[in-house]
């Protein structure tokens, strides 16, 4: 397959990445090093902005508003959007919009009113609540959060943790077992108010991530409606796995972008610096660095677009989604490491963006699934999924 | 495990001489007034050039003597920033007096247990 840009791709590659040197790196050099949102104004002047690109929202499918740009082209840009020190995390501070959560185009009509076009125009933020401090790896078995049924409604009792934005959501998607006799057939999905009665915030779970903080979340007693059940009851195991692979290819073009930067420092910073009469880019120990860095994101980045090529053709792609994923967040982390010990000291500052990609890839390497879970659906893939 | 949500240690003097003993390293704050209210709640982050001890000195500059303040040194210092301001609104209805002049944009709100 040919993953050269074409002319079409090339000049909205060229435009984000104009956009992100010229307005988004000048306003994140006056901001704190761990900051990961814009002054309200900046803000909102750069949403102008994306909009007028005809880029804002770019997730969001044609017939709910947003423009008709492919996956691999997302893939693309995405890989730009992160090419700054927030970027992993908060690719352009949010400047470029999004649907946040794809499964609310699957809602029905009344959710679709309450939850999906107010989250469009922007006026609703929703969280993802799946991973239990039982673990996340495995929904399936690990959700302990149980719903049974009173008052042709659902209550909710249970915890949730590493769940971002909840405390500045509006509403959640969060999972819940529903018949504990079934193991993937007995999870139910709701929408859940920030608002109801039993729903708690608990906590900040601090962790190595600078942006978009996770938050440990507690249902005591958290009655809601039949009307809150998002798709059909004990069928919300589908729901979460479609959303972890898709989710897939995005999260590895962060890592691309972030590896990209990262290496351009290191190039840079080769060919200007000396040490005992020469520049580091002349010594060999440099070099194979620099080569090694080039591998790992040349590879992550094909294997990136093969997953969102096959996802475009609607092809299957759970094992290319977890390749690309697996390659990109692991190839991501030695290229910024690579990129660290070429800087020497000054890598280590919070001077550079470095030591933020340094902490924040680390979690990619288990968020949306852990490399072994990766490795696990790869495994089946190529041996048949009855072998354990 | 035990989880500490709120700042808990012994409130000092805010003087120059007790900033000038902080340490330099990065972390979040709170001063207090005389009575003992909180009145701001503020971090020590990567541009401040004595972390804690910049950040300190600075208020005691510009609040002069009357206040008292406890740190805690935290590499984490902008989420736990938020959390201190979260959990300072759950238990008291409202940020600190000087936080609510110039509030964070997108503040969430906890309910801890």
């Amino acid at each position: 397959m040919d993953f050269e840009p074409d002319s079409e791709q090339q000049m909205l590659i060229d435009q984000v990445r104009r956009y992100v040197r010229e307005e988004i790196i000048p306003l994140e050099a006056k901001l704190d090093p761990d900051a990961s949102e814009l002054d309200p104004a900046d803000h909102a002047r750069l949403v102008e902005k994306t909009k007028a690109m005809g880029l804002f929202g770019i997730d969001i499918p044609k017939e709910f508003g947003g423009p008709d740009i492919d996956i691999v082209t997302r893939v693309l840009l995405a890989i730009e959007m992160a090419q700054h020190r927030a970027g992993l995390y908060v690719p352009c501070y949010g400047t470029f919009g999004g649907a946040g959560l794809a499964q609310i185009f699957e809602a029905n009509e009344d959710q679709k009113q309450r939850y999906l076009y107010p989250t469009l125009r922007g006026e609703k933020k929703p969280f993802f609540g799946l991973t239990e401090p039982s673990g996340g790896s495995d929904p399936a078995r690990a959700i302990q959060t149980r719903a049974e049924r009173k008052d042709n409604g659902w209550v909710l009792n249970g915890a949730k943790i590493f769940i971002s934005g909840a405390d500045r959501a509006q509403y959640g998607i969060v999972f819940a077992r529903t018949d504990a006799s079934k193991g993937r057939g007995g999870i139910t999905c709701f929408l859940i108010d920030a608002e109801t009665p039993g729903f708690h915030v608990r906590r900040v779970v601090h962790t190595l991530r600078s942006s978009s903080y996770a938050t440990e979340l507690e249902f005591k007693d958290c009655w809601v409606s039949d009307h809150q059940v998002l798709g059909e009851v004990n069928k919300g195991f589908a729901v979460a796995n479609d959303r972890l692979t898709r989710q897939r290819i995005p999260y590895a073009a962060g890592c691309i972008g972030v590896a990209i930067a990262a290496h351009e420092m290191a190039i840079e910073w080769a060919k200007m610096r000396s040490t005992f009469g020469e520049k580091l880019a002349n010594r060999q120990a440099v070099q194979w660095m620099l080569v090694d860095n080039e591998i790992d994101i040349r590879s992550a980045r094909h294997f990136t677009l093969e997953a969102a090529e096959k996802a475009r053709r609607g092809l299957p792609f759970r094992t290319e989604a977890a390749i690309a994923k697996l390659i990109a967040s692991e190839g991501g982390g030695r290229v910024v490491d690579r990129s660290m010990q070429i800087h020497g000291g000054m890598g280590m500052t919070k001077d550079l963006p470095l030591e933020r990609w340094y902490r924040e890839m680390r979690i990619r390497r288990v968020g949306e699934g852990p490399s072994e879970v990766q490795r696990m659906v790869i495994a089946r893939e190529i041996l048949g999924s009855n072998l354990r | 495990m035990s989880i500490r949500l709120r700042l808990d240690k012994p409130w000092r003097p805010l003087s120059a001489a007790e900033a000038a003993r902080l340490p330099g390293q990065l972390g979040v704050y709170q001063v207090a007034d005389a009575t003992g209210a909180i009145v701001y709640i503020g971090q020590a982050g990567g541009r401040s050039p004595f972390g804690l001890r910049s950040e300190l000195q600075r208020e005691f500059k510009e609040r002069g003597p009357g206040h008292q303040f406890r740190v805690e040194v935290n590499m984490q210092y902008r989420t736990r920033w938020f959390e201190l301001l979260m959990v300072h609104q759950a238990d008291h209805g409202s940020l600190p007096s000087d936080n609510a002049k110039n509030p964070p944009p997108s503040l969430g709100r906890l309910s801890p247990a």
